[in-house]
């Protein structure tokens, strides 16, 4: 079985100034599952939705079963053998099962013939794949596991002999998640071509043939299953990069400023992404939260911030209770010595539209003294952020610019000059670095480490391995919503690595 | 038998005055059900009276002006599905826009053609649609109680009432039972569902928008060709916007449409019969809050008296491929 189902030669694709795809080889061979793994934003989707034509690549070449075809548009890719259960499902939620599958295959223009055909179509598929779904039900009032069946069902009634999975245990429960590990084994047993994309390498070992690892828009390396180890993979994954060194003094931790007690966060489908999660962070320490995105990292931020409620747990801020299952109002945690650099600085920590001086005052605008009667004070807001912008070297050095016309680095820096400054107790930040040049990140490194030095409790988050070592003076691992380990910042690569990847996480354990 | 006569008076200008409501309403029917919002269903309409009264002056036929206030209006549809799908643009702003063009402009040619202070000329038996009597509709006057339903209420229509009142339930089966039907609903709901179906999204949004602009410019010659003698001035007089009402009244649904249309076209009949008539209890109600009625009721039963009216998921917003 050496026959390639899927080949793709030099694929590149940009979105503006995001080069997401950057000359992708890939081989994926027939009647196989193949894994391509890599961390968020590696590029797996972008290029899958480049096979799947939703969106044309700059340049390179598509081969499927050996012809070179065009794919220009998802009929092209239909057409041509190939289906896609994508990671946000692609159902219209107030029709039926039976309307979703025939949506884009409806044979004639009377819906009627089509429909029996449809009927009897949906049974044999249900029989042979075990894929067995009432054809009336609505699908919102399906549970998620069932819709995932029923875009694939989509895919396989259009009689896709390769299928593309889209992170599709995200929204699983574990349970759901094996059942669609059965399915696919069987799809692969009837000579489907399988392509599971993810980012779980636990799920890469258990089920795939082949992988290949993506980092950072890249192809970096593809490896048969039976012959690398997930250590091997995690490295591949996160990637070793500049080791980027800070100068740090030994950590003097005082009393305890922020306690999480088994805290518990779910998202808006119902699937649990902080389980259980409880530590304490010291006045004048760094805690690092290591983990691969998308285990429960980013949740547990917005969680104590206030943005996100907490199914059950109790979050204490200096010894009082924040009421994080009810109504903690991320405003009032800001008074209260808490202050937040969110992960997103486009999304939640910046109005890119905003003049600058504006940005460094969001969120501490009800502040007195930026006021003046019943405006603003415009003048104490920019004399402020002009401070700002000379204490943390924001170029240009404009507080009236756009922010958008600021680079990321530069931008980074505004939102955490407008946190800093404030003199809070315990500072919450999510990838301090992301997407910020290497010039900024040695400063924004030793400003964190300032703090520290100045007794501040400091929570980070980050996806840089590298940085959590560099910076923190314990770190914790989480994977699965879980924090499966601490360790000391010299502990090494592989054995965060492996922590990281789960693999002496207490589910593991029980496997 | 007054009360049989009373009913029938109502209830046949009831049918007339629902006419151009139901027509319009399943015009919106059509493009909201796509995805693409339409506020400019009364500048269509006026847009499409107003061509209607011009042609069928001009030709003297009901026909030619019928085929002329179609061509307009569905113009009038591509200049707004250009405006809304195409250039993504502000679904609202470009339908008011519309409304206001229409408004303006018709007044403008219109003077310059004819002259005649905000009207085209006063039109001929021959260049109008005629009252059609269903056959037999004389001889089963006799028969009580459904002869007079038959004779005076059921026949004796225009043709345009007819091809309203049929276009109920072939709207109904052209969404529920065809593929064109299906993939409008789906790209109203969820167009990432049919762009990854293979299926063009923009294509659908059009079609759903000619679909609209045909309605619209019918009942637009309604207006000038069958219930006037011409094309007068802002003749539509906000019924672009009753309809919109009745379509969200009647949660999006041909059927519910048409009893929505029937509601408010009987409290317009209500509201001219009972102007000057003094009501029981009541006494002599002035003829402003007669004529407010149908827009008070409104108010009324959109505040609160129709459940959640949910709207298709992506009804208003331009379809971008997500990034």
């Amino acid at each position: 079985m050496d026959e390639l189902a899927i080949e793709l030669k030099g694929i590149d694709k940009s979105f503006g100034l995001v080069h997401a795809n950057k000359d992708i080889n890939l081989k994926v061979r027939k009647g196989t599952i193949h894994g391509i793994i890599g961390e968020n934003g590696a590029g797996k989707s972008t290029l899958m939705s480049i096979l799947y034509g939703f969106y044309q690549a700059d340049r390179g070449e598509i081969l499927v079963d050996g012809r070179a075809i065009d794919i220009r548009d998802p009929n092209t890719a239909i057409t041509a053998g190939i289906g896609m259960v994508h990671q946000h499902f692609m159902l219209v939620e107030n029709f039926t099962v039976l309307e979703n599958v025939m949506l884009g295959a409806e044979e004639s223009w009377i819906l009627n013939a089509g429909i029996s055909r449809a009927r009897a179509e949906l049974k044999r598929l249900e029989k042979e794949y075990a894929l067995d779904v009432n054809p009336d039900a609505v699908i919102e009032e399906l549970p998620v596991g069932l819709q995932q069946r029923v875009e694939i069902l989509k895919a396989l009634y259009r009689r896709a002999d390769i299928l593309i999975l889209d992170e599709p245990t995200g929204v699983l429960t574990p349970a759901e998640a094996d059942h669609l590990f059965r399915i696919l084994e069987q799809l692969k047993a009837q000579g489907k071509t399988i392509i599971l994309i993810t980012h779980k390498l636990r799920e890469i070992m258990a089920i795939t043939d082949e992988v290949s690892v993506m980092r950072r828009g890249e192809m970096v390396a593809t490896r048969e299953t039976a012959k690398t180890s997930v250590e091997e993979l995690a490295e591949l994954m996160v990637g070793r990069r500049v080791l980027l060194r800070v100068e740090k003094g030994e950590a003097h931790p005082g009393e305890v400023k922020l306690s999480v007690k088994n805290l518990t966060v779910r998202d808006s489908r119902g699937v649990t992404m902080v389980d259980d999660v409880s530590f304490d962070l010291h006045a004048g320490e760094i805690v690092g939260i290591a983990g691969v995105a998308g285990n429960g990292q980013s949740e547990l931020l917005e969680a104590i911030s206030g943005i996100r409620r907490a199914v059950s747990g109790k979050v204490h801020l200096g010894g009082e209770a924040i009421d994080v299952t009810g109504h903690a109002d991320p405003a009032e945690l800001r008074w209260r010595g808490l202050a937040h650099v969110p992960e997103d600085r486009h999304h939640v920590g910046l109005v890119l539209k905003f003049e600058e001086s504006e940005n460094a005052i969001l969120g501490y605008h009800d502040d007195p003294k930026y006021r003046k009667g019943f405006v603003l004070d415009i003048d104490a807001i920019r004399a402020d952020a002009e401070a700002n912008i000379q204490k943390y070297d924001i170029r240009p050095p404009n507080a009236r610019l756009k922010t958008a016309n600021f680079s990321g680095g530069n931008q980074q820096k505004i939102v955490l000059a407008r946190e800093m400054e404030r003199d809070p107790d315990v500072l919450i930040i999510g990838q301090p670095t992301r997407g910020v040049d290497v010039g900024a990140i040695e400063f924004i490194h030793k400003r964190i480490i300032e703090m520290r030095d100045q007794g501040k409790a400091v929570l980070l988050v980050s996806v840089e391995l590298d940085e959590i070592r560099a910076l923190s003076d314990r770190i914790l691992v989480m994977f699965a919503g879980r924090v499966v380990g601490e360790r000391k910042p010299d502990a090494s690569e592989g054995d965060l690595g492996l922590l990281m990847a789960g693999v002496e996480g207490p589910k593991e354990a029980a496997e | 038998m007054d009360y049989l006569q009373l009913f029938l008076e109502l209830a046949q200008s009831t049918v007339r005055l629902s006419t151009p409501l139901i027509l319009a309403a399943l015009a919106g029917l059509f493009t909201e059900r796509a995805g693409v919002f339409d506020i400019g269903l009364e500048g269509k309409m006026l847009g499409g009276a107003f061509a209607a009264g011009c042609v069928a002056f001009v030709a003297q036929s009901a026909m030619a002006g019928l085929l002329a206030a179609v061509v307009v209006s569905v113009l009038l549809s591509l200049v707004h599905g250009y405006a809304s799908i195409t250039q993504r643009g502000n679904q609202i702003v470009s339908g008011v826009a519309i409304n206001f063009i229409v408004a303006g402009s018709t007044v403008i040619l219109g003077e310059a053609w004819f002259r005649q202070g905000g009207r085209t000329p006063a039109l001929s038996e021959g260049a109008r649609f005629q009252v059609i009597d269903l056959p037999f509709a004389e001889e089963l006057r006799g028969i009580p109680l459904l002869g007079p339903i038959y004779a005076d209420l059921i026949s004796g229509h225009q043709a345009l009432t007819y091809i309203a009142f049929l276009m109920v339930p072939a709207s109904w089966w052209i969404l529920y039972r065809t593929r064109f039907g299906l993939r409008l609903r789906a790209v109203g709901e969820n167009p990432g569902a049919v762009d990854t179906a293979g299926i063009s999204v923009i294509w659908m949004r059009y079609r759903a928008v000619i679909c609209c602009g045909i309605l619209c410019g019918i009942a637009g010659a309604y207006l000038s060709l069958a219930a006037n003698a011409g094309w007068t001035k802002g003749m539509t007089a906000g019924k672009g916007y009753i309809a919109l009402a009745a379509l969200i009244f009647a949660k999006w649904r041909p059927v519910p449409v048409m009893f929505a249309c029937l509601l408010f076209g009987f409290l317009d009949a209500f509201a001219i019969r009972y102007q000057s008539t003094p009501l029981p209890l009541i006494g002599k109600v002035p003829v402003q809050l007669m004529q407010a009625l149908p827009y008070i009721l409104t108010v009324i039963l959109l505040a609160g008296f129709i459940g959640k009216a949910i709207p298709p998921k992506a009804g208003g917003v331009p379809y971008v491929k997500e990034r």
